[in-house]
């Protein structure tokens, strides 16, 4: 990366061009630090200033370079503060945010691929909690994971609701359980939209007065009770997707703390708890061990993102963790024949004793798990 | 709960002031109880002559001692006991689970709350305590744990050579009809105390603490004592409207209880001098068809009259039952020493109302829970007695059994239960 003062000295260089070019100086406050400037190339991702005071921030970008570029405002975790996609070469944009104090950093990211060229910028002015750099690390370690899983979900779903919209039955209930992994090992950041939730993942019995009934649970209803995919199942497997595309354009806005993943983590396991291991969840398709495999994956991510940090705060407690999850993860292993496949016994084949031994597990992890926020605030 | 329990509610056998020690039943000076029938209820008696029920005394039972409370206490009015699997097959953290259970019991039984409270710690972390016995009087809570036969399974903790012979597996007696899911455990704990809150609060917290290295196998909430080892009070009714055990061991007999309750220092394991067996049966009663009995019946199979509960042929409650007047089937006849050569038990059990069964009838019955020195002296004589000969069989079935050793007391702050066991 290029020394941050050179960058700094040919970005102020360009803010007078630019300002001469564009007439853009009704935008300053009169003191000639208004909208910090922004020039996106190839190679490089120049911004004219690196200290700016809290309150609204604007950035005028101009894209330089050959390729397509979009340019982001990123929290220390990489969550996005603001963004613009889609900024094509020779053509400028201006983006606008309120800033509080803290560290953040301006991506550029010509031909809109990778984690782009990044500048730190410093908002100084007003009051904004600090936090660790381990921490930011395990928060932006997550953040990525839960984009990765959203990305590598699409396509699977794509699978499955053509499947549905096609009519196909036995293609659909084959890909059925596989387009609900991604989601379901990060469901706390998922619901934390609050829209996308109840319009993918809602059964039967949650609806409220007057919801229309859409989703996962919908289409696994028809595939496994009803036994037939009509007009109307067919029409919602594209709403399906729609709504699942929405959820991965939005997720990398989630609002993510240290404290939300651990917590995260024991509501991934809760989930097993009251939803799985009573087979309430996959009612009709009996593919539960599949969803509570996620929900343990996806604990488990968090869990090793914040153990550098809760470790040595609470040793005993990772240890304790360690121990747990891998207890739980050897009795799932015991339903599925291959390790790294997904294809596990269905819940109606595991019997109470069974079922009590794999809630006994989920308990036992789930228990300590629910002090991992303390270890990791400490 | 911390901030209301005066500490000076907890008293310590032979210490503290001497009018409170009266409100603790069985304390070192073995003074009775005091107790008193009033209305069913128990009720504490203040040096001043003025008394209150002990449920609002709210007083706590030293849980130190020679013993462990819960056996020769004065039987308080509810229960929650648990039995639990041992999941972890570390013996050292089984070991350090006993030492958790211990701390929390010590607090709980003097009215405190687990670790760092129900509330004011950390906003993003659950609380040490689960808060519903805040603000309640530690209700003479006892916690009394107990390690079953299959703890002490080759090739699990390595106790396979001190499992006492007295810790012995019970015969199939004929009419049981055992729930594999209601019965055993490797560990039990009986929580009694005056207010069933109390007493779920304890186990739900052990329960918790436990987690990862016990799960619980299964549980029984009882109320009503069905039996009482305080010979002044009233003799409580079963849930079929008698009163049973009468002749039930005072607990201030303290030569009753050396010879047939505690386990001696000469007896087959030292580890457990001053522990006792304990055996729990789940009876159910077919309620609906004993209330259609008629009350000759009643009366004749256990022996006694529904109204007094004398004996047969007698005035009197705790008139010398005389056994040839009764039935050779009567329940009191059968379940007397006389009939099993001397066996005597410690009973305190509780009635149970589990709802219905899904068919229309009360799922109902007694929780028996009965201390013994030796099982095979006690508990095993009695039944095999009752369960071949019993007018009452009729009418009940025992769908649960467990049969536990019960170490001696913790003695003080460093000890732990179970620590002449595993050290």
């Amino acid at each position: 990366m290029r020394p941050v003062r050179s960058s700094v000295v040919t970005a102020v260089a360009a803010v007078a061009a630019l300002t001469a070019v564009t007439g853009c100086a009704e935008k300053s406050d009169g003191k000639g630090d208004g909208a910090v400037q922004v020039v996106a190339k190839d190679d490089s991702c120049e911004v004219s200033k690196t200290k700016l005071p809290a309150g609204h921030v604007e950035l005028a970008v101009e894209n330089k370079g050959s390729k397509v570029t979009e340019v982001y405002v990123l929290f220390p975790d990489d969550r996005i503060v603001t963004e613009r996609e889609n900024i094509g070469p020779g053509t400028k944009a201006n983006i606008t945010a309120e800033m509080k104090a803290g560290s953040y950093e301006v991506a550029c990211k010509p031909g809109m691929k990778g984690k782009g060229i990044r500048r730190k910028i410093e908002v100084t002015g007003g009051a904004a909690a600090k936090r660790s750099p381990e921490m930011d690390r395990a928060v932006a370690g997550y953040r990525t994971y839960v984009q990765a899983q959203a990305d590598e979900t699409l396509p699977k779903v794509k699978v499955f609701t053509e499947a549905v919209a096609a009519g196909d039955i036995e293609a659909a209930k084959k890909a059925y359980a596989e387009s609900r992994i991604g989601w379901e090992r990060t469901e706390p950041v998922a619901e934390s939209f609050g829209d996308i939730d109840p319009k993918v993942d809602v059964r039967e019995d949650g609806l409220e007065a007057g919801q229309k009934w859409t989703g996962w649970h919908r289409l696994e209803k028809a595939l496994w009770q009803d036994k037939k995919l009509g007009a109307e199942e067919k029409a919602l497997a594209p709403v399906l997707y729609k709504d699942l595309a929405d959820w991965q354009n939005r997720v990398g806005r989630a609002d993510i703390t240290p404290t939300s993943m651990a917590n995260g983590a024991k509501e991934l396991l809760d989930e097993v708890a009251t939803g799985k291991v009573t087979g309430e969840e996959e009612r009709y398709s009996h593919t539960d061990l599949v969803d509570f495999k996620a929900n343990v994956e996806g604990a488990e991510q968090s869990y090793q993102l914040l153990k550098p940090i809760a470790s040595k705060n609470d040793a005993a407690l990772t240890a304790s963790l360690d121990k747990r999850f891998a207890a739980l993860n050897t009795l799932l292993d015991k339903y599925r024949a291959d390790r790294n496949a997904y294809d596990f016994t269905s819940y109606e084949k595991v019997g109470k004793a069974d079922r009590k031994e794999l809630s006994d597990a989920v308990n036992a992890l789930a228990e300590p798990l629910s002090k991992l926020a303390a270890a990791v605030t400490k | 709960m911390a901030e209301s329990v005066d500490p000076g509610d907890v008293v310590a056998e032979g210490a503290g002031p001497p009018s409170r020690r009266r409100l603790l039943g069985w304390g070192g000076a073995g003074l009775a109880l005091g107790a008193v029938a009033a209305g069913g209820t128990v009720a504490a008696v203040r040096p001043g002559g003025g008394s209150e029920p002990a449920a609002d005394s709210g007083a706590a039972v030293p849980f130190h001692g020679e013993h462990q409370a819960g056996i020769a206490t004065a039987v308080q009015d509810r229960l929650h006991f648990a039995a639990f699997d041992v999941t972890t097959r570390d013996r050292a953290e089984l070991v350090a689970l006993l030492k958790e259970w211990t701390r929390a019991a010590e607090r709980m039984t003097a009215g405190h709350a687990v670790g760092e409270g129900a509330y004011g710690g950390l906003a993003e972390a659950p609380p040490d305590d689960t808060g519903e016995a805040l603000g309640l009087k530690p209700s003479r809570l006892t916690l009394t744990v107990g390690f079953g036969p299959s703890l002490f399974t080759k090739g699990r903790f390595g106790l396979e050579d001190r499992r006492p012979d007295a810790l012995t597996d019970l015969p199939k007696f004929p009419g049981d009809n055992l729930e594999a899911a209601r019965s055993g455990g490797d560990l039990c704990v009986q929580a009694c105390a005056d207010d069933p809150q109390v007493a779920v609060h304890a186990i739900r917290n052990l329960a918790r603490i436990g987690m990862g290295r016990t799960a619980i196998r299964w549980s029984q909430l009882g109320f009503g004592k069905t039996s009482s080892t305080t010979p002044g009070a009233q003799t409580p009714r079963n849930m079929m409207g008698f009163k049973d055990g009468t002749r039930n061991i005072s607990g201030d007999d303290t030569a009753a209880l050396d010879r047939h309750v505690w386990v001696g220092a000469k007896d087959d394991a030292g580890w457990m001098t001053g522990g006792s067996y304990l055996v729990a049966r789940r009876i159910r009663m077919h309620i609906e068809t004993w209330d259609r009995a008629p009350l000759q019946e009643q009366e004749d199979i256990f022996g006694r009259d529904k109204g007094e509960g004398a004996p047969v042929g007698r005035a009197k409650e705790r008139d010398e039952p005389f056994l040839k007047a009764m039935l050779p089937t009567a329940h009191v006849r059968l379940a007397h020493p006389d009939s099993n050569g001397g066996a005597t038990i410690l009973r305190r059990g509780y009635s149970f109302t589990d709802g219905t069964d899904g068919l229309g009838r009360l799922d109902a019955g007694l929780f028996f829970i009965a201390y013994q020195r030796d099982v095979r002296k006690g508990f095993i004589p009695v039944q095999r007695g009752l369960a071949a000969h019993d007018a009452l069989n009729e009418y009940i079935q025992h769908v649960g059994s467990a049969v536990f050793a019960v170490p001696p007391g913790v003695r003080d702050k460093d000890d732990w239960w179970g620590r002449t066991l595993f050290s």
